[in-house]
């Protein structure tokens, strides 16, 4: 199962390098990685989404907790919780295309933030199989370029990750 | 407050740490250190041949004593030589600072001379390491590294010090921090008081419990608690090869060693057990064998410092997160007051099949009218030490025997690399200890090949006076490779040979050490006699044994606890 673990730790230089290098050290598997300064500016949080067997997850979660960095964490998807992702796609838009792609980039409830002649780049965020079903539905046969954040979350309701 | 340059910062921070021996190798990046060093006489170092031994010799003194050890080496080649002793430390949580010297913050990044990235080389091998980038920081990071070091499951720190970070001319204000506060890093300081009550509810109600103590028990200084809540109950006791000497070896309950080699009534009394109390030890591969057949009819109460180490391989019904000296002391407190006792009679008949399986096997060997077997020689050095000698061992088949036949009633007196198997570990780290035990028998149990791999040190041991006794058990052969060969892949002992080796007693010789062969089984006792006679030297005793013996009992690969060889031709 697909699990988002939420991290916060400190904003020291080789912090990251630590939590990335476990993972591969200890053969885990990082699907996405997001990470940035959270509003305590000695604090960065850093969400990254694994899958595993829970005997795996388990351990990622105690491993991760064991470094000294580590100040928090929490596995998200153990409770009700909102993840997004952004995405950023370049289109190709000629002709009778454009027409299509903004009709489709309406019902996904993007928004296209830069257009040319013939490109359009369209911004979308949502959980990460809304950006899947964007693009297919818009075809890959006309996608030039796509960027993706990687997952971003937070429990609902009065849980909060913080010190 | 008092001036001072980041070198003698950090000098007077080793100082108040209360650091007595460090033990490196200079170069260029470290020279502001060793030039702070010399003109001070607290902190005495010890000038190794190799830095790899210097982190050995760190980590003896720390498994001697339970202090953490301290090592000094310089940029790029100096910091990665150490990269294999810091390994052997992080695998067997041994607490240790190692303080790398490095090109000068304005260089880092571009591949100057001897710049190595040690803060990433040693990254996986490592608790933490800690960058200095301020000269002000140091007092506070040296401060730090000690504390993480050696508080909650020890391990290996590293300092890594840019060149400029300790430059003369610049003076700070000094002070030495009394107290670190990590917000990111808390210990457990005590066990969870319910799940230590369900244990003891448990361990009283059990018919066929079994102690499994590991290297945590020696770690976290809880050897009297353990023996003393063993006692209390009645019940056996087996220890990992870390854990040995948790326990006394002589004692009745105690079954000896348990896992790969461990022995038969051990791994039959695991087994069989129906629970299983693991203290600070971690269900490691050469424990367990295949995990899936471990102890059918166990639950386990798992005691460890270390979350991660519970439920890792095996999973726990008990687990107890919690350093294992407070959470035995609670246990025994709660035993004490128990209306519950253990069932008399239960224990008595699990005893009695534990004393069967005990007259079964037990531990033995085959002895030879002519040959010298390896394991009589670590039995009558046993006898020749009153079983009173700190051991250290490097790893193969002489580690095993001297596991297995010197039989030690103390904790921190067997001394070997568990985790990693680091041949080259047992002469430094015999050193360490030599040098801050001066009045006690130190022996590096060793074999002609991992002996070769530190043998430079028998030139440090010349310039500091170190008396280790260096046991070669010679077989001509990496026994323990050979062993699997004619196990596994039918006796073809593919680069397994030593050929070309050197004469031991020349080359003790050369260092200005006493060289003695022992090639006769008559002159066992004699010659070790008179090299253990020789308290002031270093004595090399090259033994000539029986070069197609092999370790027993031994698991069955893939099986589970019970499936084992006992000799070349036995199998249960």
């Amino acid at each position: 199962m697909r699990r988002i673990i939420s991290v916060l730790l400190e904003n020291e230089p080789g912090a990251l390098s630590r939590v990335v290098g476990l993972f591969s050290q200890r053969n885990y598997n990082i699907e996405t990685l997001t990470v940035a300064p959270t509003e305590d500016e000695t604090l960065s949080r850093l969400t990254v989404t694994t899958t595993g067997p829970d005997r795996v997850i388990e351990q990622i979660t105690k491993q991760l907790n064991k470094l000294v960095e580590v100040v928090k964490l929490v596995d998200l998807t153990e409770g009700p919780h909102i993840e997004r992702e952004l995405m950023l796609i370049k289109l190709k838009a000629t002709g009778s295309q454009r027409a299509e792609i903004k009709r489709t980039v309406d019902i996904f409830r993007g928004q296209i933030v830069d257009v040319t002649s013939s490109v359009y780049t369209v911004q979308l965020a949502g959980a990460s199989d809304k950006l899947d079903g964007f693009v297919q539905a818009i075809g890959t046969s006309g996608v030039l370029e796509v960027v993706r954040s990687g997952i971003s979350g937070i429990a609902r309701g009065e849980k909060v990750l913080s010190l | 407050m008092e001036l001072l340059s980041g070198a003698d910062m950090l000098i007077r921070s080793l100082q108040d740490q209360g650091i007595e021996y460090i033990y490196g190798y200079p170069g260029g990046a470290a020279l502001h250190i060793y030039d702070a060093l010399f003109r001070q006489d607290e902190v005495k170092h010890i000038l190794v041949r190799h830095e790899q031994a210097a982190v050995h010799m760190a980590d003896g003194y720390a498994r001697a004593t339970g202090m953490p050890g301290t090592v000094l080496v310089t940029s790029g080649p100096g910091a990665t030589n150490t990269i294999t002793g810091i390994a052997t430390a992080f695998m067997d949580s041994i607490p240790m600072v190692v303080l790398c010297g490095q090109v000068a913050s304005t260089l880092i990044g571009e591949d100057a001379f001897q710049e190595t990235d040690m803060m990433g080389v040693s990254r996986p091998v490592v608790k933490h390491n800690l960058s200095v980038r301020h000269p002000s920081e140091i007092p506070e990071i040296i401060r730090k590294a000690y504390y993480i070091a050696s508080t909650g499951r020890p391990g290996p720190v590293v300092v890594d010090i840019p060149k400029d970070m300790t430059a003369p001319n610049e003076r700070f204000e000094y002070a030495y921090p009394k107290k670190v506060k990590l917000r990111s890093y808390n210990p457990a300081i005590r066990g969870h008081a319910g799940q230590i009550k369900k244990a003891v509810d448990m361990m009283l109600a059990a018919r066929r419990p079994v102690i499994y103590a590991g290297g945590g028990v020696i770690l976290g200084k809880a050897s009297s608690q353990l023996t003393e809540l063993v006692r209390k109950l009645g019940y056996p006791i087996t220890n990992t090869l870390m854990g040995i000497g948790c326990y006394p070896a002589s004692d009745k309950q105690h079954l000896g060693w348990l896992g790969m080699h461990g022995t038969y009534e051990a791994n039959m009394a695991m087994h069989h057990s129906d629970l299983i109390l693991a203290v600070g030890a971690r269900f490691d591969d050469r424990v367990t064998n295949a995990t899936e057949k471990f102890c059918p009819g166990a639950r386990i109460i798992h005691i460890d410092i270390d979350p991660a180490s519970i439920s890792k391989t095996i999973d726990a019904d008990v687990p107890i997160v919690g350093p294992v000296d407070a959470v035995l002391k609670e246990m025994l407190a709660l035993v004490k007051d128990s209306k519950k006792e253990p069932d008399a009679e239960a224990l008595a008949s699990w005893w009695k099949q534990i004393e069967e399986w005990r007259a079964f096997h037990g531990m033995r060997y085959e002895t030879s009218p002519d040959v010298i077997k390896p394991q009589e020689v670590v039995e009558m050095l046993h006898r020749l030490t009153n079983g009173d000698a700190f051991v250290t061992s490097d790893v193969g088949q002489h580690q095993m025997f001297a596991a297995q036949y010197y039989k030690f009633d103390k904790p921190n007196r067997w001394i070997n690399s568990g985790g990693l198997g680091t041949m080259g570990f047992g002469l430094p780290a015999a050193m360490g200890i030599a040098l801050t035990h001066p009045d006690d028998e130190v022996l590096c149990i060793t074999g002609e090949g991992s002996i070769q791999m530190n043998i430079q040190e028998l030139s440090t041991c010349n310039q500091y006076k170190l008396p280790v006794k260096i046991i070669n058990l010679n077989n001509q052969a990496l026994g323990m490779v050979k062993q699997w060969q004619d196990m596994n892949y039918e006796s073809r002992h593919s680069h397994s040979y030593m050929e070309s080796l050197p004469d031991f007693i020349k080359l003790a010789e050369a260092y200005g050490h006493v060289g003695i062969r022992i090639d006769r089984k008559e002159d066992l006792e004699p010659k070790l006699k008179e090299a253990l006679a020789m308290k002031d030297r270093l004595v090399f005793v090259d033994i000539q044994v029986d070069r197609f013996e092999h370790v027993y009992p031994m698991q069955v690969a893939r099986g589970c606890m019970k499936d084992m060889w006992l000799s070349k031709t036995e199998r249960v």
